[in-house]
């Protein structure tokens, strides 16, 4: 099930910022599930990539120490109202999904 | 007699695999700069100069005021501390963000391709520790720390 991502976008002063957030538990391997006393496997997200315009402009490599559900924020200078941001993040376990929005 | 033989073919195959690791080494490097690859070796690094290598290459980095890290002096919760980092310097190709006493102190590495030098996001920490952020900036490294405090750790159950 490919999981809820969402992008939002504000501008202030001419730069612009990507927040992205992305429903994903960002598990790191090595915390212990208290039932089971099993460790849970490490499922996290591990690239984040931003386009503008359909030209790639940050790359953003994650690791596990980001927190789950992560919100994560880029800059851009110099967009246009109307400039098409997208976001496409894949994770460890083959899960990905992209969300887009207009400046 | 056969001892002997048994030294030679040691040697011989351990001279073998260092040239093949040389070459793996070699290969993965133009990888390295592109940032096609999500780099494992640096998010599994246990220190901040190993983790420094795998990405940059190097793990040399000047201290620079021109980086600012935007976060909480104090975090109560370590699962969610937010930061912010941004980097006014020319030219910036890529920040990355290590928490020093984390088991794998890499925390993110962005490679900028265009978007300002700036990044955010909201990590985990174990415990109180620095927090240091490394800008690689027309080809050379610069760095900049921060002390956050954790009141309960982020990190395992």
């Amino acid at each position: 099930m490919a999981r809820q991502t969402r992008i939002r976008t504000k501008t202030q002063d001419g730069h612009t910022e990507i927040l992205v957030l992305v429903n994903h538990p960002m598990e790191t391997g090595q915390r212990v599930d208290p039932k089971t006393k099993e460790k849970v496997p490490a499922h996290f997200i591990q690239k984040m990539a931003f386009t503008l315009n359909g030209k790639e402009v940050a790359v953003a490599d994650l690791g596990v120490a980001v927190s789950k559900d992560p919100l994560v924020g880029v800059k851009l200078k110099g967009a246009k109202a109307g400039d098409k941001v997208k976001v496409t993040w894949s994770d460890n376990k083959g899960e990905s999904n992209s969300a887009d929005a207009v400046v | 007699m056969t001892h002997l033989h048994r030294r030679t073919f040691l040697k011989g195959t351990l001279g073998a695999t260092t040239l093949a690791l040389a070459a793996s080494a070699g290969l993965l490097k133009p990888e390295r700069v592109l940032a096609a690859e999500w780099s494992k070796p640096a998010f599994e690094a246990k220190s901040i100069n190993d983790a420094l290598k795998a990405l940059f290459g190097a793990s040399q980095a000047t201290a620079s005021g021109s980086i600012k890290i935007k976060a909480p002096i104090q975090a109560e919760n370590g699962a969610v501390v937010p930061i912010a980092v941004s980097a006014a310097l020319p030219n910036v190709q890529g920040l990355a963000v290590f928490v020093e006493k984390n088991a794998q102190p890499l925390v993110a590495s962005v490679a900028l391709t265009g978007a300002e030098g700036y990044f955010s996001a909201r990590m985990k920490m174990g415990q109180t520790s620095d927090v240091h952020v490394v800008c690689r900036a027309g080809g050379k490294l610069y760095s900049a720390k921060q002390t956050i405090k954790v009141t309960v750790g982020g990190c395992g159950g």
